[in-house]
């Protein structure tokens, strides 16, 4: 069935792409990868009968956000963690104690899991409720987005703005006039 | 036809991948990546359970946790590029001043 094998390839390469985030030493791979995890869910998000939230997320996260790490990253120039301190800082060959955040992780999945397939309706099928007409378009979605929810709209302008001129000013050298 | 719970248990797992990440990483901008990891996955909840019950509010709310994401991320990586001038490092464990 090719819509479940599509299913698992993209979940597959979020996964595996977003665990070699966080197992790269070199954050300009840890960024490369991060965006093609960011591809393979808005992949997912069009199975979802959601494309306009997928073209967003393809064109903010991976377009705008990630280049704003990568310009960080290679504006900083500190691409890795040397080596010694690696292995004297990673996690799978510490001890005890530090590898103590990586059981955390494993309950917090295995709550999660728990907790979300305790919710109604969890076995059926997505998709086999409401109209993947309805739902896809862009009309309905931006009628909503003025009418409904134009407080939290107009509320998130003005976040944009605050953060701009924070990150402006905090980014900005001492002295500077 | 995919269960919902499929894409329940993938956002978890992805959820969980960004909190060890900040857990485990010692680097200002891997745990910033975090972070977003965990974003998304919260997203992708959003927009299957938005799917399931045939309304759009999970897609509504999924733009405003980009505009978040966006937002926290400048202020994120202006902070970490103020860290950097100060201690040449980007090790969160060189700015323990504040530390008791």
């Amino acid at each position: 069935m090719p819509e479940t094998l599509i299913f698992w390839g993209l979940s597959g390469v979020a996964i595996l792409t977003s665990a070699l985030v966080i197992g790269q030493r070199n954050p300009m791979y840890s960024v490369l990868m991060l965006i093609a995890s960011f591809g393979a869910l808005a992949g997912l998000y069009i199975q979802l009968d959601a494309p306009f939230v997928a073209v967003a997320q393809i064109i903010i996260y991976a377009g705008a956000i990630m280049v704003l790490f990568l310009f960080v990253v290679m504006l900083l120039n500190a691409p890795q963690e040397d080596a010694a301190e690696w292995d004297r800082t990673h996690p799978l060959r510490q001890p005890g104690i530090m590898r103590f955040g990586a059981l955390l992780a494993l309950l917090l999945v295995i709550q999660l899991t728990w907790a979300l397939l305790r919710v109604n309706g969890v076995d059926v099928p997505v998709g086999a409720q409401g109209d993947p007409e309805a739902l896809g378009s862009v009309r309905t979605l931006g009628r909503i987005l003025f009418t409904d929810y134009v407080f939290a709209f107009e509320a998130t302008s003005i976040l944009i703005l605050v953060a701009m001129v924070g990150a402006v000013v905090l980014a900005r050298r001492e002295g500077d006039r | 036809m995919i269960p919902l719970s499929y894409y329940l248990v993938v956002s978890a797992v992805l959820f969980a991948i960004g909190t060890a990440g900040v857990f485990l990483r010692r680097n200002l901008i891997t745990i910033l990546l975090s972070i977003e990891i965990m974003l998304n996955a919260v997203n992708l909840s959003f927009v299957a359970f938005g799917r399931q019950f045939g309304n759009l509010d999970g897609q509504i709310i999924v733009f405003f946790v980009m505009t978040v994401a966006a937002a926290e991320a400048a202020v994120g990586l202006a902070i970490v590029i103020g860290l950097f001038r100060h201690r040449e490092s980007l090790n969160p464990d060189a700015f323990a001043t504040l530390k008791w």
